[in-house]
């Protein structure tokens, strides 16, 4: 019993030990986002296309989408651009925030690398994106029929993350809608 | 020399002081001190180990704005802190809100702190108590008398 006691601390240590070398390779860049499963914030902003009716949170609701947030600025984002027109193609609906960016730059990118989005919401002051806990692009919410936020991808959608995780999710909010 | 090094040090002294700073005009030295301690308690979302008020990524920025006009239009620390806390999460605080899930974090030093004092007191009781047998019980009345004669016996002077 005595013996026993004598190793506890030594026992503690190498817990903490093990803790704090598991807690070296977490990845900490991808907060959990605390909107998932709420409603998605009201706004109304205009489009990125010229001579289109603005846009507001009503626009979401009815079929469950992606919300790409998307920049020229944002060198990800023309990675990302690729997937997004074949996702596009291939039936996913997707609709793109254009955040804090210049309209210009938007619409010529949009006219030139193929405009995947079927609403593109403009948001060039970040409005729109600080409701959406935004803080770098490109991110992806997972928006529901209902307009609830159910998931939030940051960083680049490419092939491998849409087929082995994102395409699961997507048709799991889809199935849900048509019952 | 001492002035080429006196230079040097203001230049490094302005740079440290003047980190992210942007020209906003405060109503009051009341406001503009409550503007310091939010954007300082507040941590960039991008850069994860700096404060919105040393951080000058573009989202610092932006929450540096919107810090600046929620103080115009008079809310108060809280309110800041909660909006920003329900858009970034509680990971934008850098003093958690005490909850059943960060309590942890709260008490464990107290907890660390008072059983290392009780193993020490324990420890401490148990050491005297075992000098204090050792010193009555465990000498015979001649073995007192022999430690007695070696205490007393005065050393030789060689």
């Amino acid at each position: 019993m005595r013996r026993g006691l004598l190793l506890l601390p030594l026992v503690l240590f190498l817990l903490m030990l093990g803790f704090l070398f598991k807690g070296l390779y977490l990845d900490n860049k991808d907060l959990p986002s605390v909107l998932v499963g709420k409603q998605f914030p009201a706004f109304s902003l205009p489009s990125v296309q010229a001579g289109e009716p603005a846009v507001t949170e009503q626009d979401l609701l009815g079929q469950p989408s992606l919300v790409n947030v998307w920049a020229t600025w944002c060198v990800a984002c023309r990675v990302e651009h690729p997937v997004l027109n074949k996702l596009a193609a291939d039936g996913v609906l997707i609709h793109g925030v254009n955040y804090k960016d210049d309209t210009e730059s938007a619409r010529a990118w949009l006219r030139d690398l193929h405009n995947p989005y079927q609403l593109n919401i403009s948001d060039p002051k970040g409005l729109l994106g600080l409701d959406l806990g935004v803080y770098g692009a490109p991110e992806t919410f997972f928006v529901d029929a209902q307009g609830v936020i159910r998931y939030k991808f940051i960083g680049v959608i490419d092939e491998r993350v849409w087929e082995s995780d994102l395409a699961a999710r997507y048709q799991a909010l889809v199935d849900e809608a048509q019952p | 020399m001492i002035r080429f090094l006196s230079v040097i040090a203001l230049i490094f002294a302005s740079f440290s002081a003047l980190a992210a700073i942007d020209t906003y005009e405060f109503t009051s030295e009341e406001q503009r001190a409550r503007f310091y301690y939010l954007s300082s308690e507040l941590r960039c979302p991008k850069c994860q180990n700096q404060n919105i008020a040393d951080s000058n990524a573009p989202i610092a920025n932006d929450l540096r704005r919107e810090i600046y006009r929620m103080l115009q239009e008079g809310r108060s620390n809280e309110e800041v802190v909660d909006f920003m806390v329900d858009r970034y999460g509680e990971f934008v605080r850098y003093r958690p809100a005490l909850t059943a899930q960060t309590a942890v974090l709260w008490f464990a030093p107290a907890v660390f702190l008072i059983a290392g004092l009780l193993v020490l007191v324990v420890m401490l009781r148990r050491r005297q108590k075992v000098f204090k047998t050792a010193g009555e019980e465990h000498l015979s009345p001649e073995e007192q008398q022999r430690l007695k004669a070696l205490l007393e016996k005065k050393p030789r002077n060689d």
